[in-house]
């Protein structure tokens, strides 16, 4: 509620104050999840003091602003740790994370200039105001004591209800479900519309939504409410829980609107920056000299000039990319909030550790990396980590560990997702991709094959699909994500060791050193990262395999051969292919050799999308420009041997 | 409010300009509005993109942009002409579905910038052979016809790229 006047001041600051009570709230989060880990749920002043500092702040940037909401949730906040820092009450840090998420809830809602959730902010305020005005008792943290929202012996349950995508095609309409709660007792219902595609993708015929439902004052047990469901309880994945227990933080909305809007950047970076441009300037203008009054005696000075352009031309390249570089940790800091939450929903005991954190990838990478990451760091605690019991007969230590790792490797950022629990099932995988028609019955698959099927659309072995993982979010999805980035997935398990999960994605989105190739008459560029090897073909060690299945033999394996010039249909060179070059490439773990015409040079190489203003094309991964202003393709190492395996089996 | 994609007779004038730059395939002469047209260049020999329709003669670099070249009388099917000097390639602004694209036309030559008043304009004729979607509609200006092109539809490509090979 600001005055009109005042409005179009402010709203120009609206932008810093979202960004900085974002970053508060994760400096609350992050210190209360110390306190809630702290021992004997005493509170350490430190830390609380830095938590009452950014609610505070908060405060006073949302009244100022006239954010009401924001600033009324908060000044609770205050009143709650301002009792606690003085050492008068423990903290119930469960009820105060929930308010941190309520309160980012609340800015991503101004942020998109929606209405926030009522019914949630509702229930965090009374239980806030609970919390407020109860007598500072030292309750153990453990258990949170709710505010009683049911004080009749009526039960209220929270139920999350996720039908899956193809549930009309069976003739099921989530709306009776839904009907049916609403006669057994008050129902509170959201609808969460995430997945909801755009017009021009919905399929009329699927199902994109799930709801959020809060069922209260009924008489049904948990075993009532589910089964209620019992009709479609393999269609859909169903949550049901008491209304007591927290649930699942509210999911962050994509900020698709804000990406990319501002940037961070150490100051030193720009400094460098502007060092840089300012010896280019000089180099410009010592060329411009050459260029006055040229004579050929002076070819060697123009040369050297020019090879300090070069040389500029690098440095400044190379700092202004690494100012979009942030650290891997930005990504990784979700992480312990939701292993702590999940593991206390799970009742799993889980060591989250985390190495490498300061490891720089781009900040577009880190947007679209945080979904797929999260989907991992759930996979692991709901189907990777074992029960206790489990662990103990298997003689594993109660707590279950998951890691989260990231590291230059080459040219490339390696994240690894792994867990030490019972590792990926092979059997039941089979089993399941048999069942939807993917694999038949008597074909047999290497481990690492079987691995890679649970990359399929619609894949899930788990018995009982929980809400917890699967929440718009599949393995199919996350593989999506990271080849939109050019990067690859490869999953690694060992059947009662564990699972790692390992995100190869390139340092920066725009650029690569790849290999030029000449074929036919064409040229072509691989990236330099797949290639492993480049031999001159040997026809003693080629073996033709009838209709053009031709195999070379390599290091003791016999790699599939296949000629670009056929891939790419390009006119102009010799047939045979004895005496050819052979580029042996790599990648997700298979090995083809590529015949081509010639190797040309190495170089670092700018990558421009050929989508932008073309569309997809099959075998090639996008375009660049060569030093002498042609464009080239790059070609889709992956992608062609996704193909030969394809014509492979269907020859 | 004018109509975005619709093209329905009557509608040719789109509000903001009946400014056309027309060019000749043959002895026809086309034109697409002016608003659209980003630049006129020179025949240049693209990078072919593989396994793409005929007509999508490759790719140029646009000052570092990627830019897809497309032979309006292969798109036509007429019969092909080699590249001349005269060879002229327009390159267009395109409303994509979600995003705005670039893309080049390779014309016989480009003839003039011209001006129609709304009389002018008559709607396309109803009957019309396969490539009658391109055309938005007539105009009629002294003794010339001039088939005014949609650039839209033009450089409309299948929903799936291209590549699916046999």
């Amino acid at each position: 509620m600001s005055q009109t006047g005042d409005t179009i001041d402010l709203s120009r600051f609206h932008e810093t104050f979202f960004q900085e009570s974002l970053e508060g709230l994760s400096v609350m989060e992050s210190g209360l999840l110390a306190l809630a880990d702290a021992v004997g749920g005493t509170a350490e002043p430190d830390t609380i003091h830095h938590v009452f500092r950014a609610a505070h702040s908060i405060k006073g940037g949302s009244a100022t602003f006239g954010f009401e909401d924001i600033a009324g949730l908060t000044h609770h906040l205050e009143t709650i740790l301002g009792r606690a820092r003085e050492g008068n009450a423990a903290l119930g840090t469960d009820v105060l994370l929930e308010s941190v998420d309520c309160l980012r809830e609340l800015i991503y809602g101004r942020m998109q200039g929606r209405t926030p959730d009522s019914a949630l902010l509702q229930r965090v305020k009374e239980r806030l105001a609970a919390e407020v005005s109860s007598a500072p008792v030292a309750a153990p943290e453990a258990e949170k004591p709710a505010v009683s929202e049911n004080p009749k012996a009526a039960h209220a349950f929270h139920i999350s209800f996720r039908p899956g995508q193809r549930i009309f095609y069976s003739g099921n309409d989530p709306l009776l479900y839904l009907n049916q709660l609403g006669h057994a007792g008050r129902l509170e219902n959201t609808a969460d519309l995430h997945s909801l595609p755009h017009l021009s993708e919905l399929n009329a015929e699927e199902c994109y939504l799930c709801w959020d439902m809060s069922l209260k004052e009924t008489p049904l047990t948990r075993d009532d409410v589910r089964g209620v469901f019992e009709w479609i309880s393999d269609e859909c994945e169903l949550n049901v829980s008491d209304e007591k227990t927290s649930s699942d933080p509210p999911k962050r909305k994509p900020t698709a609107a804000k990406e990319g809007a501002s940037l961070r950047v150490a100051a030193s970076k720009v400094d460098s920056v502007i060092n840089l441009v300012g010896e280019l300037v000089i180099t410009q203008s010592m060329l411009a000299c050459i260029g006055d009054d040229f004579e050929m005696d002076h070819l060697p000075k123009l040369r050297a000039t020019i090879s300090q352009l070069e040389r500029n031309t690098r440095e400044l390249q190379d700092t202004v990319l690494k100012m979009r570089m942030l650290p891997v940790s930005n990504l990784f800091d979700r992480c312990p909030r939701l292993v702590h939450d999940l593991s206390r929903k799970l009742g799993k005991a889980v060591n989250l550790q985390i190495s490498g954190g300061e490891t720089e990838i781009d900040k577009t990478l880190l947007e679209k990396l945080s979904d797929p990451l999260v989907h991992l760091v759930r996979n692991s605690l709901d189907h990777g980590i074992e029960s206790a019991d489990e662990r103990r007969s298997a003689g594993k230590p109660e707590e279950g560990v998951v890691r989260l790792h990231a590291e230059h490797k080459g040219g490339n950022v390696l994240i690894e997702v792994s867990d030490d629990g019972a590792g990926l099932d092979v059997n039941r995988i089979l089993a399941t991709a048999r069942a939807h028609g993917l694999v038949t019955e008597n074909q047999t698959l290497a481990p690492h094959e079987i691995h890679e099927l649970i990359f399929e659309p619609s894949f899930s072995t788990a018995e009982n699909v929980t809400d917890v993982s699967g929440r718009g979010v599949g393995m199919d999805v996350v593989r999506r994500n990271v080849q939109e980035l050019n990067g690859h997935i490869e999953v690694d398990s060992k059947p009662g060791q564990g699972t790692a999960v390992r995100l190869l994605l390139p340092l920066t989105l725009a650029i690569m050193d790849g290999q030029l190739l000449q074929v036919g008459e064409e040229r072509f560029v691989v990236p330099l990262f797949s290639i492993i090897e480049s031999v001159r073909a040997n026809s003693a060690d080629m073996v033709t395999v009838g209709r053009g299945g031709d195999l070379y033999r390599w290091r003791g394996e016999y790699l599939r051969v296949v000629y670009l010039r056929d891939v790419f249909q390009v006119s102009g060179s010799c047939n045979s292919l004895s005496g050819g070059l052979l580029v042996i490439v790599e990648a997700q773990n298979e090995r083809i050799a590529l015949a081509v015409d010639g190797l040309l040079a190495q170089q670092q190489l700018v990558i421009k999308s050929l989508e932008a203003n073309f569309g997809r094309v099959a075998s090639v991964a996008g375009a660049t420009i060569l030093g002498d202003g042609t464009v080239a393709m790059i070609v889709d190492v992956a992608g062609i041997i996704e193909q030969s395996k394809a014509t492979r089996a269907g020859s | 409010m004018e109509q975005e994609t619709e093209h329905r007779p009557g509608n040719l004038a789109d509000g903001k300009s009946n400014q056309f730059l027309t060019f000749l395939l043959g002895d026809e002469e086309y034109g697409v509005d002016i608003l659209r047209v980003q630049e006129i260049r020179g025949w240049g020999r693209p990078t072919p993109i593989p396994n793409t329709a005929d007509y999508v003669r490759g790719v140029i670099n646009l000052r570092g942009a990627v830019v897809p070249i497309i032979d309006l009388r292969r798109r036509f099917s007429k019969e092909p002409i080699p590249y001349t000097s005269t060879t002229v390639v327009i390159v267009v602004k395109v409303e994509g579905e979600r995003t705005e694209k670039t893309v080049g036309l390779v014309v016989d030559a480009v003839s003039d910038v011209r001006n129609a008043s709304n009389d002018d304009l008559r709607p396309p004729p109803a009957v019309g052979t396969g490539e009658a979607r391109f055309v938005k509609g007539l105009a009629t200006l002294k003794d010339d016809m001039i088939i005014l092109l949609d650039v839209d539809r033009l450089a409309e490509l299948p929903a799936d790229g291209f590549g699916n090979r046999n």
